[in-house]
C-alpha cells in the first residue's frame, strides 16, 4: 500500500480541521511530515550555538553569519522552497517587490535556462519607490525562478536557483 | 478610520502584547521580524509574519523605508511600533503619515517637541510645571553664571540626551569649564547635537511618572502615577503604581502638572510624562515625556483595568477618548518585576541563548508578560527582557506577597536570570517601606 496524492490531501484536510499543529505519519517507508504554518519551530530548532552565542557586549559588532538563530528552520514567515537537485538558491538581499523586469513589459533580466556571473542582474527589489537592483553573486546557469514579478518578497527568500559551474 | 491590520515593527514581550489585545479586537496582525526572530512567539501568533532583513536592528527594525514597504504589501493599515527601535523617532512617525499608514503614537512634531530636552523643558515652563533650576547655556560666561545661580552639585545635560544617557556631573564650580567642554563633544559625537544644558543635582530623589492619554485635539487624561525609582544605571527594574507614601495632594498635582504639559502639545496617543520627586524637599521637577507605550504600563492597567494598547487603538483610528477622567478608577496596588537574561553575578552580563525551560508563575492578580517559552531562543542582538511578572492586589502588602510567591515559582532554564535577585530585593526592608530613591538599588548592590 502507498499513498497516492489525494491520500495525502485528505490528510492534510484532516490536520487542517484538527486542533494539532504537526502530524508525523510513517508507512511502508514512506514519511509524510505536516506541520501547520510555523508550529513548532522553536522546539524544532537546532539546540546548538548556544556556546558560540557572543556575550552581548560583542553583539553588535557580530557578523550576520554568527547568527545562532539563522541556522533554524524557516518558521513562520515565507515557506522554504525545494531547490533542484545540484541548484544553489539567490535569496533577497532585503524586504521589499520583486520586479524580475527593468520595466513593465520589458523582457525580464534572466529566464530559465540563461547563464549568469556573479553580477548580472537578475531583479530589482522596490523599497518605497527605491529601486535596488539584485544581482546573481555565482556563475551558472538558471534552472527555477520561483519569485514571481510585482509580488512582496522578505529577507531571505529564494528568487531563483542556479546550477554552480 | 477604524483599522483593520496592524504591522507590529517590534519584537520580544511588546510585539506579543500587542498582537494579543489586536486578536481580542478582531483586527489583524501582521509581525515584522529580523532573521533571528522568525521563529520567535511573535511571528507564529501573528495571522502573517515578514522576514524584513538580518538579526541586526540597524538592518531591520531600525529600517523605516523597508518597514513602511511591508505593512503597505501586506495591506496594513496601522503600524504599531512598541518602545524603543523607531517608536520615538520622527522621520518614521513622518514617513508612515505620508505612505498614508496610521503611526500608532504621537505625530512626528510631538516626536520631536519632547525628543529635544530643551523644547521640552521651555513647553514645560510654559504649562507652568515646575522643571528643575537651570537651563541652557550657549558659552562658558553664560554657564558659570548660571552655575553660581543654582550651585554645585549640577548636571550637565545633553539636549538630545535622555533616559540617564549624555549626563555629567560636577560637584565643584571649579571643574564647570573641563566638564562643560567634555560634555559638550561628547554630546556631538553620541547624539549629533552638541548643545547642552545645566540642572542642579538633586542628591535623593524618586522616579515617580504619569500616564497619560490624549486625542490629539487638546483633550487628554491622567490615569494615575507610577513609582520606577527601583533602577540600575538608569534602567528600570521595578515598578510600581501607585506610588508609595505620596499625599493625596502631591499625587494630584503630579498627574494635572502631567496633563497640563500634554494638553500645551495637543498630545495624541498613550504617553508618560517622567518626574522627579525630591525626597527632601517633596517638590517634583520634569524630566522628560517619553511619546510611547512604556515596558511598565501593565502596572497601569491592572489598577486601572484599562487596556492600554486598546486605547491607544481607538485613538490612532480617530475617535475621540472612550472615556472622561471621572471614568477611570483606581483599585488596588500592583508591582511589576522585569525578568532580564543576564547574570547578577558577573556584573549583569547579558546571557543569551537558549531557554531549555520556562516555568512561568499563576495564580490570583499575577500576570505575565512574556514572549519566553521553553525551545525559545535570545538572541545576543536586543536587549535581554525575558518577560515582566505583574501581582496586582487589593494593598502594597498583598502585591508584594503575591509578586514574592510569583517570583518564587518563576523558572527559567538555559541562561542566567535575574530572577533570585529580584527576589532579594524584593525582601529587603529599605525596599519593603516603600517609597526608596534611585540610589537604592547601587546601595542595596554594595551592601548585598
Amino acid at each position: 500500500m502507498s499513498l497516492t496524492a489525494k491520500d495525502v490531501a485528505q490528510i492534510l484536510e484532516l490536520l487542517e480541521q484538527s486542533s494539532f499543529d504537526s502530524l508525523d505519519l510513517e508507512m511502508d517507508g514512506m514519511r509524510v511530515q505536516l506541520r501547520r504554518r510555523g508550529a513548532g519551530a522553536a522546539g524544532d530548532a537546532p539546540a546548538a550555538s548556544l556556546s558560540a552565542a557572543p556575550r552581548a557586549s560583542a553583539a553588535s559588532a557580530a557578523p550576520p553569519s554568527a547568527a545562532p538563530a539563522s541556522a533554524a528552520p524557516a518558521a513562520a514567515t515565507f515557506a522554504p522552497v525545494e531547490a533542484p537537485p545540484g541548484s544553489k538558491a539567490v535569496t533577497a538581499p532585503l524586504l521589499g517587490v520583486f520586479y524580475r523586469a527593468p520595466k513593465p513589459g520589458e523582457p525580464p533580466f534572466v529566464e530559465v535556462g540563461a547563464r549568469v556571473a556573479p553580477d548580472t542582474v537578475i531583479g530589482i527589489i522596490e523599497v518605497m519607490k527605491l529601486m535596488n537592483t539584485v544581482r546573481a553573486g555565482m556563475s551558472g546557469q538558471v534552472v527555477a525562478i520561483p519569485a514571481r514579478n510585482g509580488e512582496l518578497v522578505e529577507f531571505g527568500e529564494t528568487l531563483l536557483f542556479v546550477r554552480e559551474d | 478610520m477604524a483599522i483593520h491590520r496592524v504591522l507590529i515593527a517590534n519584537r520580544g514581550e511588546i510585539a506579543a502584547r500587542v498582537i494579543r489585545t489586536c486578536q481580542r479586537l478582531g483586527i489583524g496582525t501582521v509581525q515584522a521580524v529580523s532573521a533571528a526572530d522568525r521563529g520567535s512567539l511573535p511571528a507564529r501568533m501573528a495571522d502573517r509574519a515578514l522576514c524584513i532583513g538580518p538579526a541586526q536592528s540597524a538592518e531591520s527594525y531600525l529600517r523605516i523605508d523597508t518597514l513602511v514597504q511591508a505593512a503597505l504589501s501586506a495591506g496594513c493599515d496601522a503600524i504599531h511600533p512598541g518602545y524603543g527601535f523607531l517608536s520615538e523617532r520622527a522621520p518614521f512617525a513622518r514617513r508612515c503619515e505620508e505612505a498614508g499608514v496610521t503611526f500608532i503614537g504621537p505625530t512626528a512634531a510631538q516626536i520631536e517637541a519632547v525628543g529635544d530636552k530643551l523644547r521640552a523643558r521651555a513647553a514645560a515652563e510654559a504649562a507652568n510645571v515646575p522643571v528643575v533650576p537651570g537651563g541652557a547655556v550657549h558659552s562658558l560666561d553664560e554657564a558659570r553664571a548660571l552655575a553660581e545661580r543654582i550651585d554645585a552639585p549640577l548636571l550637565i545635560k545633553a539636549v538630545g540626551g535622555g533616559g540617564g544617557r549624555g549626563m555629567k556631573r560636577v560637584d565643584h564650580l571649579n571643574d564647570l569649564p573641563i566638564a562643560l567642554d567634555m560634555a559638550a563633544s561628547e554630546a556631538g559625537a553620541a547624539f549629533g547635537d552638541a548643545r547642552v544644558y545645566l540642572e542642579r543635582y538633586v542628591a535623593r530623589g524618586r522616579h515617580v511618572e504619569v500616564q497619560v492619554l490624549g486625542d490629539g485635539r487638546g483633550q487628554v487624561l491622567h490615569l494615575g502615577e507610577r513609582d520606577c525609582s527601583v533602577q540600575r544605571r538608569y534602567q528600570k527594574l521595578i515598578e510600581e503604581s501607585p506610588a508609595p507614601g505620596l499625599s493625596d495632594d502631591t499625587r494630584a498635582a503630579l498627574c494635572e502638572a502631567a496633563v497640563r504639559f500634554s494638553q500645551r502639545l495637543d498630545y495624541r496617543g498613550a504617553g508618560t510624562v517622567e518626574f522627579l520627586l525630591d525626597v527632601d524637599t517633596n517638590d517634583f521637577y520634569f524630566l522628560e515625556m517619553n511619546a510611547r507605550i512604556q515596558v511598565e504600563h501593565p502596572v497601569t492597567e491592572q489598577v486601572t483595568g484599562l487596556d492600554l494598547v486598546a486605547l491607544q487603538l481607538a485613538i490612532a483610528s480617530g475617535e475621540a477618548l472612550p472615556l472622561r477622567q471621572r471614568d477611570v478608577q483606581r483599585k488596588g496596588w500592583a508591582i511589576e518585576c522585569r525578568i532580564n537574561a543576564e547574570d547578577p553575578d558577573n556584573d549583569f552580563m547579558p546571557s543569551p541563548g537558549r531557554i531549555t525551560a520556562a516555568q512561568w508563575p499563576t495564580g490570583e492578580g499575577i500576570r505575565i508578560d512574556t514572549h519566553i517559552e521553553a525551545g525559545a531562543f535570545v538572541p545576543p542582538y536586543y536587549d535581554s527582557l525575558l518577560g515582566k511578572v505583574i501581582a496586582h492586589g487589593a494593598d502594597r502588602a498583598d502585591a508584594l506577597s503575591r509578586l514574592r510567591a510569583a517570583l518564587a515559582a518563576t523558572r527559567i532554564d538555559g541562561v542566567r536570570t535575574n530572577v533570585a535577585y529580584l527576589a532579594r530585593v524584593l525582601a529587603d526592608a529599605e525596599f519593603c517601606a516603600g517609597g526608596v530613591d534611585t540610589g537604592f538599588l547601587a546601595r542595596y548592590g554594595s551592601k548585598a
